[in-house]
């Protein structure tokens, strides 16, 4: 499995590259004329993206070449058995945001996939009316009310708000992979579902490639509204449009 | 005989405009996106990655029910009653040549994903409606697919589309804002004009 051979080799080039960024980035932050609100420390974040472009170039080969060349009953498999370990966590997240209709019927996805699915293989749940939720402790904070806070664009991890951050953080504290005893076989479940993460986002490559003027731009706008639109839960409030509407 | 016939001749006639109503906003985008999946389902180009073919299915079965107008007015912005009507028709023209390009480009991605559509509560007096369909794919997250439409005389058009939360008219805001300052309304045409060209000389 290329997974911790993949990861032992980024890391060996990301951390001088992380390293020159953020002083790149330091400087550069203090240079940046167009001051976005949204985005305070534009500066470092481009300094950021620059080096995860840099690593995607590693990670994007191998991504395709799981996608072309694992056959698609293998990629549900995969999807669904890490689909199936986060559906826990999304359980808790939308018990704590007091949603607990959605909350049981996670818990219910759980029981369901992890036995008649064969250990998360197959999702048997979604086959059942058992909906797939997905929720993090970032949009727990949001429903809690906990502001955005400034964008930030991290290496490998990639875009988050401040609040989405620290999210990521308790996400990851409490990441059964990353509780796994025994190392290479946490490095390996860790760097497959990395990949399979990868791979599922090579679609929109092409048309974020194509329909942006500036990357960057184009991901930090679409991260945005993706993650308020995901904390009211597919309806956010429609914002007051300011154009003159004329037609 | 003869007077039976021309009364169900009659009875025809007069039931033909009833049918002849104007669909639906849900009706209408489940017939325009299943008419679109039979084609791409069936079509071995489009799922290798013509873009070609893909623009030409969108431009035939997909732009008759879009407002271009109002979209490229919701991505300029404030900076929209600046244009004169010569720009507004200039950039209505060029963001929708982005846009068939950006949405044909997501066709060739497909495989074997299928749509669920959400149902749609209608008063029947509304003028302003959002659609909700839900993309499933095996193994991955269902991805929600949004058409925001209104309502044009008799037909219903759409204005945005929404995909995981996320409006592909909306998501140019900055970009276009941004391009204005710096560059006018002319500025953000010839930004446009050159951003289409690039994209026709690297297609297939």
């Amino acid at each position: 499995m290329k997974g911790p051979f993949v990861r032992v080799q980024i890391g060996k080039r990301v951390f001088p590259l992380v390293f020159a960024a953020a002083v790149a980035g330091a400087l550069s932050g203090c240079a940046t004329t167009a001051n976005n609100p949204k985005d305070p420390y534009e500066g470092f974040n481009r300094a950021m993206f620059a080096v995860n472009e840099g690593i995607d170039v590693v990670v994007k080969p191998v991504a395709k070449g799981y996608d072309e060349a694992a056959p698609l009953p293998v990629k549900a498999a995969v999807g669904n058995f890490f689909g199936n370990i986060w559906d826990v966590w999304t359980a808790v997240n939308n018990l704590a945001q007091g949603k607990g209709s959605q909350g049981l019927s996670d818990v219910g996805r759980v029981l369901v996939n992890t036995t008649i699915g064969i250990g998360g293989a197959f999702d048997v749940a979604s086959e059942m009316g058992l909906e797939k939720h997905s929720e993090d402790f970032g949009q727990t904070l949001g429903v809690w009310g906990v502001a955005d806070g400034p964008y930030f664009y991290w290496p490998i991890i990639g875009p988050r708000t401040t609040r989405d951050t620290l999210g990521w953080g308790v996400d990851t504290y409490v990441d059964p992979v990353w509780r796994v005893n025994d190392i290479p076989l946490r490095n390996t479940l860790a760097g497959v579902r990395f990949i399979d993460m990868r791979a599922s986002l090579l679609a929109s490559d092409k048309v974020v490639e194509e329909a942006a003027f500036d990357k960057y731009n184009y991901i930090r706008d679409a991260y945005l509204q993706h993650r308020r639109s995901e904390i009211y839960d597919g309806n956010p409030p429609r914002e007051a449009i300011d154009a003159d509407s004329s037609k | 005989m003869k007077s039976l016939l021309s009364l169900l001749l009659l009875l025809f006639v007069v039931a033909a405009p009833a049918f002849a109503q104007e669909a639906g906003p849900d009706v209408l985008v489940k017939k325009v996106t299943d008419e679109v999946l039979t084609v791409v389902r069936q079509d071995k180009d489009i799922q290798n990655g013509h873009t070609r073919k893909a623009v030409d299915l969108v431009e035939n079965k997909v732009l008759p029910h879009f407002n271009f107008q109002h979209m490229t007015a919701l991505a300029v912005g404030r900076d929209w009653s600046k244009a004169t009507p010569e720009q507004k028709k200039h950039l209505a023209d060029e963001f929708k040549t982005l846009l068939v390009r950006t949405y044909s480009n997501s066709l060739t991605s497909y495989k074997n994903q299928t749509v669920v559509y959400k149902p749609t509560k209608l008063q029947g007096n509304e003028t302003d409606v959002i659609v909700k369909t839900e993309i499933q794919q095996p193994g991955n997250k269902p991805v929600q697919l949004d058409y925001a439409l209104e309502k044009q005389g008799d037909a219903w058009k759409v204005y945005d589309v929404i995909v995981a939360g996320i409006s592909l008219v909306t998501n140019y805001r900055d970009t276009f804002a941004q391009e204005i300052r710096a560059n006018g309304v002319d500025g953000l045409v010839l930004m446009l004009v050159n951003k289409n060209k690039q994209l026709e000389a690297g297609k297939k």
